[in-house]
């Protein structure tokens, strides 16, 4: 089947199976940055904005994405800026984890989120395997202008 | 995994469910489950465009289309405030934000899932599931009923004064409950509902009287309720943490 999806603000077109996820139908299309981890909606490092909420792209098929829009990291313009924050503050080691951490970071700021224990508990998701999580903690401080 | 021929976005419930009768097909709400199942079929049916993503509060319930997704138990004002925010705080600890972002309530309930704490939250309100073809029935008869064909259209909940509580245990913050009970009191009744036995969640009511005596009371009652083992605990354990939980939320809303 043919399905026609926005990414990044850009129209796609791509002939899919059916039962393909949205994971592989992406990277496909070339946003190589939409990575698989778990494959099982757990560890968040596939996570992608659909129609501008955060979903893990490994749990969706393609299909459900026909007519709808999608923004993976490189369509994000606040993404640069905290990436140089988790470089500063040590929080990208292998950097496998960072673009699902960076896209739900950038969510939280952008619905206003600015206490640091309420962004912990909406990125529990995003799991990382090398950093330890303090030191996204100092960049996400930073990013969002936690005040407590 | 998971494979099908075809993928349709039916745009209401007849549409949806001349497709469902008449081939081998499977309804899709979040896909999160689904997705995870070793099996192939001919149509996927989601629900994305059948209108069912709808929150309504009349004078005596709230009404909760099938492809409302957890999120929205936490975002949406009707939900979240309803019981002091029972429901909100029940399903915000249910896995990853962006996986509720996709978990339906019609995929949460149809399946019957034997760890879903939602379930157990429900069954203490006045919760009536609405199908498509087999229309209303109480979420405690839904549950042991065999009905597989039909589709899951929304949950109604009354509006009634009730004090409630909701506890469970996990392993970890991100994994399935061992355990997990609902009590709700409103003037003369108790309802009590245990889920993640692990098996589906079981129902309870007795009046208030019988909770003169708590630790009495839970004694009993516990002799009522079947627990076995899997990976995350046993039989013996489940039992026991099922007792402390019970009293505390008994105590909750009687004392
Ligand atoms: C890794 C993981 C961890 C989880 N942890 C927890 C947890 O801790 N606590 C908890 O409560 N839950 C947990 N869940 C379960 C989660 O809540 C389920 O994935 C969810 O309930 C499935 O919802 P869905 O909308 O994605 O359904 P789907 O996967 O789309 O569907 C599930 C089933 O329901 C059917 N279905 C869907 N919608 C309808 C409808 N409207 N009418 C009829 N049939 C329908 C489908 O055909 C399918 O058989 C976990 C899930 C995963 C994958
Ligand atoms: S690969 Fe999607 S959540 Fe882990
Ligand atoms: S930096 Fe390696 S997984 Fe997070």
């Amino acid at each position: 089947m043919r399905i026609k999806l926005k990414v990044n603000n850009k129209t796609e077109e791509i002939d899919i199976e059916p039962h393909e996820i949205l994971l592989d139908v992406l990277r496909k299309l070339g946003y190589y940055s939409v990575r698989r981890g778990c494959d099982t909606g757990m560890c968040g490092i596939c996570t992608v904005l659909f129609d501008g909420k955060p979903i893990p792209s490994c749990s969706v098929f393609a299909a459900r994405a026909d007519g709808h829009e999608i923004t993976t990291v490189e369509g994000l313009e606040d993404a640069k800026a905290f990436a140089k924050l988790l470089s500063e503050e040590g929080a990208d080691q292998c950097g496998y984890c960072s673009p699902g951490l960076i896209l739900n970071t950038v969510y939280l700021k952008k619905i206003g989120v600015k206490d640091l224990n309420k962004a912990k508990i909406k990125l529990i998701g995003n799991l990382c395997r090398c950093t330890g999580y303090e030191s996204q903690h100092r960049a996400i401080t930073k990013f969002l202008g936690v005040t407590k | 995994m998971i494979y099908f021929k075809e993928y349709l976005k039916p745009k209401n419930l007849q549409e949806a469910y001349e497709v469902l009768t008449s081939k081998n097909a499977k309804i899709i709400g979040g896909a999160t489950f689904l997705k995870l199942s070793n099996q192939s079929f001919e149509t996927a049916i989601d629900l994305i465009d059948a209108k069912l993503d709808f929150i309504r509060e009349s004078e005596n319930e709230i009404e909760i289309g099938a492809m409302v997704t957890l999120s929205e138990f936490g975002d949406n004002p009707i939900i979240s405030n309803l019981y002091n925010g029972f429901l909100k705080n029940i399903t915000e600890n249910i896995l990853s934000f962006q996986m509720r972002n996709l978990i339906t309530v019609g995929g949460t309930i149809f399946p019957k899932f034997g760890f879903s704490d939602l379930i157990t939250g429900l069954l203490v309100l006045e919760t009536e599931v609405h199908l498509y073809k087999n229309g209303k029935i109480r979420l405690e008869d839904f549950l042991n009923t065999k009905i597989q064909k039909d589709i899951l259209e929304k949950i109604t909940i009354k509006k009634k004064p009730l004090a409630v509580s909701f506890k469970n245990i996990k392993n970890s913050e991100y994994d399935f409950s061992i355990i997990n009970i609902a009590v709700s009191k409103s003037e003369n009744e108790v309802k009590i509902a245990v889920g993640a036995r692990p098996a589906m969640a079981v129902l309870i009511t007795k009046d208030l009287n019988f909770f003169e005596d708590i630790d009495k009371a839970v004694e009993s009652l516990l002799n009522k309720i079947k627990f076995s083992d899997d990976l995350r605990a046993s039989k013996i354990y489940r039992q026991k943490v099922c007792k402390a939980l019970l009293k505390r939320a008994l105590r909750e809303v009687i004392q």
